[in-house]
């Protein structure tokens, strides 16, 4: 299954629902785009809801610090919310955990975002 | 002792990854490793893969990579070829240093040796032959310990 990706604002926040895999190829290209477009229209307050995606291989990790670093160069904060412990565990044993501002539930996470 | 053996010879392209994934875990299922365990596999051998096809052979057509599995009581091996210039493991940097935590490529051989219990790269000036090796838990070792 390929990944899908959505977008709808709360509170001046973009959060992207993302489902099915983060992988080399169309998911990673999926998610660049997607990000891009984005900063591209000055929406620099990025949550992506992680819930639905079930696989990410490491094309995707890379896919996922790219996001983060060209957000965080662009004036802009992206997050990651609802991780799947098979996502989790990835981030962990690349000690990405910590670097990524990750978030289990969507309002808090909203509210995290600078005012 | 038993043992089951099957190779493929494959393109240099996107849809070997996806194929080598999905035979690793139908290899590992059918060798008894459980739902986590297949995961850890699949994700390894298409790691492998990607290093393959992009690294080694750089997605040239007249080049293949071949896949094999073997099934022992003990053991999934997993042998994976390319025809590239030879991976140099010593030059593979550490993703975890902190000055490579931010890269965006380079976890592909962490991760292989993060979820199979021996790996081995074989580099050469004809390619990169790299040999991932899980154990099959509870035949050998439960039998020993189990009650008389």
């Amino acid at each position: 299954m390929s990944m899908k990706s959505s977008t709808r604002q709360v509170d001046g926040v973009t959060i992207v629902d993302l489902s099915g895999r983060i992988t080399l190829g169309e998911g990673s290209v999926v998610l660049r785009e997607t990000v891009r477009d984005l900063l591209s229209k000055g929406q620099k307050k990025i949550l992506l809801n992680l819930g639905d995606v079930n696989y990410i291989d490491s094309s995707g990790i890379g896919e996922l610090v790219s996001a983060f670093t060209t957000s965080k160069n662009q004036g802009g904060e992206l997050k990651l919310l609802n991780l799947t412990k098979k996502v989790h565990d990835l981030l962990q044993i690349t000690k990405l955990y910590t670097v990524f501002d990750v978030k289990d539930d969507e309002a808090t996470a909203v509210k995290s975002f600078t005012q | 002792m038993s043992a089951n053996r099957v190779s493929y010879t494959l393109d240099s392209t996107l849809e070997t990854v996806n194929s080598a994934e999905e035979t690793a875990g139908r290899m590992a299922a059918e060798a008894g490793f459980d739902d986590e365990e297949i995961l850890k596999i699949s994700m390894a051998v298409r790691e492998a893969a990607v290093n393959a096809v992009l690294h080694g052979n750089a997605y040239d057509p007249t080049k293949k990579v071949t896949l094999a599995f073997e099934v022992t009581d003990h053991d999934l091996v997993i042998v994976i070829r390319d025809q590239g210039k030879g991976l140099d493991a010593s030059k593979i940097p550490d993703p975890l240093a902190p000055d490579n935590l931010m890269k965006t490529s380079g976890r592909g051989i962490f991760l292989i040796r993060s979820f199979m219990d021996v790996v081995e790269i074989h580099p050469s000036q004809t390619g990169t032959e790299l040999k991932m090796i899980k154990h099959v838990r509870g035949n050998a070792a439960d039998s020993k310990e189990a009650p008389q």
